[in-house]
């Protein structure tokens, strides 16, 4: 059988086993809707509520700050849109980074159409934030900061306590998207001071289709969809049992085998990093070398382009992405790279590896010797590899 | 995203290279993407009896350069100079919508190399 190696663990994780176990009965047995009176909603309403109880507790939080989304990006289009919304009458003005995903930067544009005035901060060439201009740029029509806990593309850890400080002391409200980041970094809201915090299940082996926003009690934020009572009013909609369960075992065994998942994919990304680089001449890793996600390595391989790349490594069963242009189908190179002040001619080739619980060491020298092989080839391709050679175009 | 067809020409490219001396060569661009093509044509009496390519850039535009190179071979120059990038795309039996630009820059490439060996050959009369 061809072998086939999963490194994409940061587009989306597999469901774990326990996972899905514990989800089951959700579905048929206990269906109940948690708003029903009866036996079966209550049954069901408790385990939403032993679940929130759960989260909040791991999180730091009380569980009425727990308000269950559909993932991340609804989590993210909240706390930027509704905040806003609710506080317009005390200002107009959001800060966030140039390397947010594009949740949180698509609804920063949508409220500038709105009359939103939007700070995007520089990061310095490994892709983290600059808590001088944050400083700076904060002024009294200051709603909220936002950035990222960990950037999906690569890797590199803010610091969001620093961050959280600032906001702080200049009493300004602070949320992050810990989407890449919950079950790797270790976060307590209170501990950290933040307000409001994004989630999403399916980066931590639990299902797609669920996530939640922390809001700390006391900040005035909008009702996000108008309908029934669920989440305390604030978001309608039948509460998605079965994912809420999924959920929350997902982020206790993320939670609970932190450092031991940690230790081994930080040995493994290690690993990697080091092979590339003694291994494959002009092999750039992009983002921190110590700053960065346990599971993430990002490199560039100069002359050559990602796409061929990504689609070579997946004929030969490993599958990676990259967060440059030709892939993801759009032309535009990668966002987050180019405010890195990447090369471009070398953002083409990024490619993201990210590693996850079931990666091993021989996946390494697999993926090395496939990724060796292929950007020979591509390179013996390249019109920019031979010019480096010095041969002669005749033109 | 590609069909078998584009596929096959990306995984076995025919014509990668460069040809020595060669007769005329075209080297184009496309600044949104970045992605650059060689044509190196090797031309007897106005005939191409060599084509090869090197790119710097996607699947399809590899792909784009190995049919072109394929379809000219041994054309004359005024029919290859006519050859389109939706014959391309045809012979690919198809490029997706955001990827038909990769396939202009084979015909661009293809023009740009005959024009070269053309002037070349008029300045040396
Ligand atoms: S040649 Fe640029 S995307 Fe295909």
């Amino acid at each position: 059988m061809k072998r086939k190696i999963y490194l994409d663990n940061a587009a989306t994780t597999s469901v774990d086993k326990d996972v899905t176990e514990a989800m089951l009965p959700y579905f048929s047995g206990t269906f109940g809707n948690p708003n029903s009176l009866h036996f079966f909603g209550r049954e069901a309403a408790k385990a939403v509520t032993a679940a929130r109880d759960n989260i909040a507790a791991m999180l730091g939080c009380k569980p009425t700050e727990i308000y269950f989304t559909s993932g991340g990006t609804e989590a993210d289009n909240w706390a930027i849109k509704g905040i806003y919304n609710a506080n317009k009458d005390k200002g107009n003005h959001i800060i966030t980074s140039k390397i947010e995903h594009k949740a949180v930067i698509a609804s920063c544009k949508r409220l500038e159409k709105d009359g939103a005035k939007i700070t995007y901060l520089d990061v310095d060439k490994y892709g983290i934030v600059d808590l001088e201009q944050l400083k700076k740029s904060i002024t009294e029509g200051t709603l909220l900061v936002s950035v990222m806990t960990a950037n999906n593309e690569v890797g590199s850890l803010q610091p969001i306590k620093e961050i959280a400080q600032i906001c702080a002391e200049r009493k300004v409200l602070f949320h992050t998207d810990a989407v890449q980041a919950i079950g790797t970094v270790d976060i307590n809201v209170k501990r950290d001071n933040i307000d409001m915090l994004s989630l999403s299940a399916h980066k931590f082996y639990g299902p797609k289709g669920i996530g939640a926003l922390y809001i700390k009690n006391g900040i005035k934020n909008d009702r996000y969809i108008s309908g029934g009572s669920q989440e305390r009013g604030m978001r309608g909609g039948t509460t998605n049992v079965p994912l809420i369960v999924g959920m929350n075992v997902a982020m206790e065994k993320a939670i609970r085998d932190m450092d031991i998942n940690n230790k081994k994919l930080s040995y493994l990304r290690d690993m990697l990093i080091k092979r590339i680089e003694s291994e494959i001449p002009d092999a750039f890793l992009n983002g921190h070398r110590e700053r960065r996600l346990a599971n993430n390595a990002n490199f560039s391989f100069k002359y050559i382009e990602g796409e061929s790349l990504i689609l070579m490594l997946d004929m030969q069963g490993i599958a990676v992405s990259s967060g440059s242009a030709c892939t993801s189908g759009s032309l535009e190179s990668s966002h987050v790279l180019s405010a890195m002040n990447v090369p471009a001619e070398i953002t083409q080739s990024a490619t993201r590896f990210s590693f996850g619980k079931d990666s091993n060491e021989q996946d390494i020298d697999y993926i090395i010797e496939n990724l060796k092989n292929n950007v020979t080839t591509l390179r013996a391709m390249s019109p920019l590899f031979a010019q480096q050679k010095g041969e002669p175009i005749n033109v | 995203m590609y069909n078998d067809k584009v596929m096959e020409n990306f995984k076995n490219p025919q014509n990668v290279g460069e040809i020595e001396n060669p007769d005329g060569v075209g080297r184009v661009g496309n600044a949104s993407c970045g992605d650059i093509m060689e044509i190196y044509l090797k031309i007897d009496d106005d005939i191409i009896t060599d084509a090869k390519f090197k790119t710097f850039g996607c699947a399809a535009a590899i792909a784009s350069s190995s049919m072109a190179t394929q379809l000219i071979k041994g054309k004359s120059i005024d029919e290859a100079i006519k050859i389109t990038n939706k014959q391309v795309i045809e012979e690919l039996e198809g490029l997706p919508p955001k990827k038909i630009h990769c396939s202009v820059l084979a015909e661009e490439a293809i023009k740009l190399a005959i024009e070269n060996y053309k002037s070349k050959k008029a300045s040396n009369i």
